[in-house]
């Protein structure tokens, strides 16, 4: 029953980062660090279904929470940003 | 180590509606509500979670060895997919706002404009 | 609502969701629990139609309908964002520059593109024996597409991507689900029963329904991935907006 043991904490240190990753992502106001942090929590996610034996859900969180979902992010950004000539982004701080 | 996991689960989506109840950046609220989405995976794998169990795929593990349970992984897994292609639906919503409000800010929007 | 009343409502709702939340929490088993009474009857039922992956077996035999749901929501989601980023009138399209790309980031995307679309491939068909399927699959073809933008630029991307012919996929591999389900009525059994022969434990060809479903939702998701991706970049890299002094406007 060691292994077991030794399984929860490693489960119990994933399961912290994905904790921390994801607070800091909702209390990151600025979309372009956010989509950076989102990544990370997409990372910290797909290691803690690994170590929670789902490796299915991990493989399409893996490519989703940290290529897709950040990328939209990013591209919706940029868009955003381009057409409105810089002002209105600084107004808000 | 009994309960914390659920718990945590419960943390993580009220940091995201938190984020996405202050948020004044549209494409920050979408981010957000991204996070709070994913706290039901973790809630989900969480309660399916069996110790000492390995993934549910009998290819070249014996029939009878101690699985998790498949069945939550199956809701997470679909969902983890469809969840990124809402938020595209979202951004791209917040993508049209901007053209038509020239703002993304979600307290600057106050009644309907044509 | 006022932005402090939002907040005070929200502290307010938190609290109460976080008591509640709590108190249900004890009621769950443990962490880690023996009982599992649908994850045994889950796998049982998996073995017993032959298909390894008892993950696949949940989501395209035994629950198959709600995962006709879940695709219709993705189909869904892809046709409205189309329709939202669809160019409109008073926007011009500038032509994007091509940036400088190293030689060998040239050289890996160059050898990585087949590589990543080839195991997208192998994981949609594995999807009924290992970790694998339609929805992951799908999206490891769909950014593995895109090695192409990276390695090269924008055009070499819109080259090896026929916009059109993935819009008619997306669409096919939606309503091939949908038609799949009838196979099970013609066959004189339920909508989605898998009614297709078994074949042998841990062949490729097992599980019946399962792989078939699975090649259809990888299509589906794979070439939806791919045309929302696109609707977004053409937004972002191409699309200009005739108005560019001014914030916008109320049009």
């Amino acid at each position: 029953m060691n292994g077991a043991v030794a399984q929860d904490y490693v489960i119990a240190v994933a399961l912290v980062l994905v904790t921390v990753s994801a607070t800091a992502a909702a209390l990151t106001r600025d979309p372009m660090r956010q989509a950076v942090v989102l990544a990370m929590l997409g990372l910290c996610l797909a290691v803690l279904f690994t170590l929670l034996q789902a490796p299915d859900v991990a493989l399409s969180q893996v490519a989703v929470g940290t290529v897709v979902t950040p990328l939209l992010i990013l591209l919706t950004v940029r868009k955003v940003r381009g057409t409105s000539s810089g002002g209105d982004d600084g107004r808000r701080r | 180590m009994t309960i914390l996991p659920f718990l945590s689960a419960g943390w993580i989506f009220l940091a995201g509606v938190y984020g996405l109840v202050t948020s004044r950046n549209a494409i920050h609220a979408v981010g957000c509500l991204a996070v709070a989405q994913s706290s039901t995976y973790v809630l989900l794998l969480t309660v399916g979670y069996r110790r000492g169990g390995t993934a549910p795929y009998f290819t070249d593990t014996p029939l009878g060895t101690r699985v998790v349970d498949p069945v939550v992984q199956a809701l997470a897994l679909t969902d983890v997919v469809v969840g990124a292609t809402v938020t595209a639906l979202l951004l791209g919503l917040v993508m049209q706002v901007r053209k038509r409000h020239g703002t993304v800010d979600p307290d600057a929007l106050t009644g309907l404009k044509g | 609502m006022s932005r402090t009343a939002r907040i005070r409502l929200f502290w307010v709702a938190a609290a109460v969701f976080a008591v509640a939340y709590t108190a249900a929490c004890t009621g769950l088993p443990r962490f880690g629990t023996e009982v599992h009474p649908y994850g045994t009857r889950a796998v049982t039922s998996a073995l017993h139609r032959h298909t390894a992956n008892a993950v696949s077996a949940v989501n395209f035999d035994q629950r198959a309908l709600d995962t006709l749901g879940e695709e219709s929501i993705l189909f869904a989601a892809v046709l409205g964002t189309i329709v939202l980023l669809r160019r409109t009138r008073d926007e011009r399209v500038g032509q994007p520059t091509a940036g400088r790309v190293l030689p060998s980031t040239r050289l890996l995307g160059l050898v990585l593109l087949p590589v990543t679309l080839l195991t997208g491939v192998y994981i949609v068909a594995h999807g009924q024996l290992s970790p694998g399927g339609g929805f992951q699959g799908g999206v490891i073809l769909a950014t593995g597409l895109h090695m192409a933008y990276v390695a090269a630029d924008y055009r070499v991307l819109k080259r090896v991507r026929p916009l059109s012919v993935l819009d008619v996929a997306d669409a096919v591999g939606a309503g091939a689900f949908v038609a799949l389900g009838f196979a099970g009525l013609i066959a004189g059994g339920a909508y989605l029963q898998n009614v297709l022969p078994l074949g042998t434990f841990g062949q490729l060809s097992s599980g019946g329904l399962v792989p078939v479903l699975n090649a259809a939702v990888g299509v589906e998701v794979g070439s939806g991935l791919i045309v929302l991706l696109a609707s977004f970049l053409d937004q972002a890299v191409e699309v200009r907006s005739q108005d560019r002094s001014g914030s916008g406007g109320g049009t």
